[in-house]
């Protein structure tokens, strides 16, 4: 699964700028310590997995990416100026993206409506002010086409897609918005072996038009398809970040279990996780 | 141009589809058949008179009454909330409006805005505790189809002195130009004309049979028309659809939900003021039972017309089909041998009919399973 991969890594250059830097960011919730600690940085056109079991604090770490949370501690540079983001509006504004797992898609709604939520284009001025449907569809079909499903019409309805095609409707709406950075929230848990492929090609497309890409996930064999970079969290502190080559299936597999414990069932399950 | 030629570039894999089942995917389809279906159903059964222009304006002028509110209910419900207050709202906006005419004298140009403004208050309010206590609004509108029935029992006595009945409207709007916008019938000019052609029925005297186009109806087709250019061509359609579709991912993905809410409640109380205003100038009289049973009487067109109970389907053509289903039930059973009582039994199953259709239909647009 590492070796024959068919994608392109992103092969980014360590000098190239990060857009985001995240540096010792803590987070307290009263006396519980969900972060404490933890640095991750993501440059242009790269895919960063960030691994970890449940209750690492992956999904803390990008709610405080996203602005969902403000830290305890730690600063946040984009593009090398410190900022911090109050509400996930401004996050968007910057233009960091979340894909949330539930995808913000309304099933019975066309794809078109679906993509435009929110930020319809208009033409026409004053009280003849209206939704360029027309233009609206071909971008829809246009921006789809790129990341490689053709649509039956633009107004074919969300909910007859599957679930990897409305991971892939979400991720080109964040990116046709202008994402610079684009955080998916563990896409590949709740699809089948074809769907999650599709989604794994879409990420690579993405990164190959200079966005970068956070890929969370608790499958290593999904991130090691596409990641560039692994990043690794256990009980809110990052265990290290290794860059693709270096590392093994089995030492992701044990980091992200914190060691040991994987060791001692490893025998048992005869290697099937 | 080589974008377009692209464009037409389809996937092998997906079959062309076929008319009938890009049809099946109009949330209006269903009210569209019912009317062809009701249409038969009447030249079969019921007097030709029914179909002769005097007949089509006897069923329209309902349908146009209960339409307005339809179109209200319908935007409403694909928004994702229900009023069932509308009828009381119509009896509530009849005596503000009545009030402002009899009691405090005032001309309709002066009369009419403030009921708009009035009734889109009440619907504010109505939305607004909906929105903010989170509570479901069949529930907060259960309760204020009492309140505002009663308050409006308790207001008619007060302005009339004992009376659950306001009258002499008529006599105070005589005259006033405005009174022809939203009563009477509209080109009068031109029927006659038709009559002296021969091309309409007449009396003996040459007359015509129908001395014009009573104007609600134009109001209905013009709000039908609008309401339907706002849902399927403005952003705030699109922000309609998706507040009732979910509406976390409305507001997660930018739309206003709480806002289009909102609105939609007042949008839905001032089509109430409308029939308010066009039926009292009409009849020159209010009464507490004004618009009794309207809101599902409404409800049922704009089921009929595709609307879903839970919300993010439906359209505002469809409850203009709805109500005109309604219109001719009503009316054409008096037109046949049949009791006029078989209406309510032929309504229930036909909002039966409609849910069910609707619920296949729903289930093969968006490959529910």
């Amino acid at each position: 699964m590492t070796d024959d991969t068919k994608f392109h890594h992103g092969d980014v250059d360590d000098s190239v700028a990060p857009i985001i830097q995240m540096r010792d960011i803590e987070k307290h919730f009263g006396n519980i310590i969900a972060l404490a600690g933890v640095s991750f940085d993501i440059r242009p056109g790269e895919c960063h997995c960030l691994l970890g079991d449940n209750g690492a604090g992956k999904s803390t770490f990008i709610k405080t990416m996203s602005g969902v949370h403000q830290p305890t501690h730690g600063e946040i540079l984009f593009e090398g100026r410190q900022m911090s983001f109050s509400t996930p509006r401004d996050s968007m504004e910057a233009g960091i993206a979340t894909v949330f797992q539930d995808l913000a898609m309304i099933p019975l709604m066309s794809v078109t409506r679906n993509f435009f939520m929110g930020r319809e284009p208009t033409k026409g001025r004053g009280l003849l002010k209206r939704f360029d449907v027309d233009a609206a569809n071909q971008i829809t079909m246009d921006e789809m086409r790129k990341m490689g499903i053709n649509l039956r019409g633009p107004d074919q309805a969300v909910g007859t897609l599957s679930g990897g095609e409305r991971q892939t409707v979400a991720i080109a709406r964040a990116v046709y918005f202008g994402a610079k950075v684009l955080i998916l929230d563990e896409p590949t848990s709740a699809l089948g072996v074809r769907q999650t492929s599709n989604v794994l090609a879409t990420i690579d497309k993405v990164r190959k038009q200079g966005v970068g890409v956070v890929f969370i996930s608790h499958n290593v064999r999904h991130a090691l398809a596409v990641g560039d970079r692994f990043t690794v969290l256990n009980r809110g502190k990052t265990l290290g970040t290794a860059k693709r080559g270096e590392i093994t299936p089995e030492q992701l597999q044990d980091l992200m279990a914190g060691g040991q414990e994987m060791a001692a069932l490893e025998g048992s399950l005869g290697g099937t996780v | 141009m080589s974008d377009a030629a692209e464009n037409q570039k389809t996937d092998e894999r997906v079959k062309a589809e076929p008319l009938l089942s890009r049809l099946m995917k109009r949330p209006e389809l269903g009210a569209i058949a019912g009317v062809i279906l009701v249409t038969i159903f009447f030249l079969l059964t019921a007097d030709s008179a029914m179909f002769t222009l005097a007949g089509i304006v006897n069923f329209m002028t309902p349908a146009a009454q209960l339409g307005i509110l339809a179109i209200g209910a319908a935007l409403l419900m694909i928004g994702g909330e229900f009023d069932l207050s509308i009828g009381s709202m119509v009896a509530f906006a009849g005596l503000f409006f009545g009030v402002c005419i009899i009691v405090w004298g005032l001309p309709l140009i002066a009369a009419i805005p403030l009921t708009f403004v009035f009734s889109a208050c009440v619907g504010a309010i109505n939305g607004n505790i909906v929105i903010r206590s989170g509570l479901p609004s069949f529930i907060v509108t259960l309760a204020f189809l009492f309140i505002l029935r009663g308050l409006s029992l308790v207001g008619l006595k007060w302005a009339t002195g004992g009376s659950t009945q306001l009258r002499g409207i008529r006599d105070a709007v005589e005259g006033d130009w405005l009174a022809s916008v939203f009563a009477g019938d509209a080109f009068p000019g031109l029927f006659v004309w038709l009559a002296e052609r021969g091309l309409v029925d007449t009396f003996n005297n040459g007359n015509p049979k129908v001395p014009g186009i009573p104007v609600e109806i134009l109001w209905f087709i013009v709000i039908a028309v609008v309401a339907t250019y706002v849902l399927l061509r403005t952003p705030a359609g699109n922000w309609i659809f998706a507040a009732g579709g979910d509406k976390v991912a409305a507001s997660n993905s930018g739309v206003p939900v709480n806002r289009v809410k909102v609105s939609l409640f007042m949008v839905t109380a001032c089509c109430a003021a409308m029939v308010a205003i066009i039926t009292m100038i009409d009849a020159g009289s209010t009464d507490a039972r004004r618009g009794f049973q309207k809101e599902f009487e409404a409800i049922i067109a704009a089921v009929i017309g595709g609307c879903l109970l839970t919300g993010g389907y439906g359209s505002a053509i469809g409850a203009f089909f709805g109500s005109i289903i309604f219109g001719m039930v009503v009316i054409g059973l008096t037109y046949t041998d049949f009791d006029q009582d078989w209406f309510q039994v032929f309504l229930g199953g036909m909002l039966l009919i409609a849910v069910l259709f609707n619920n296949a239909i729903r289930k093969r647009v968006t490959g529910e399973r």
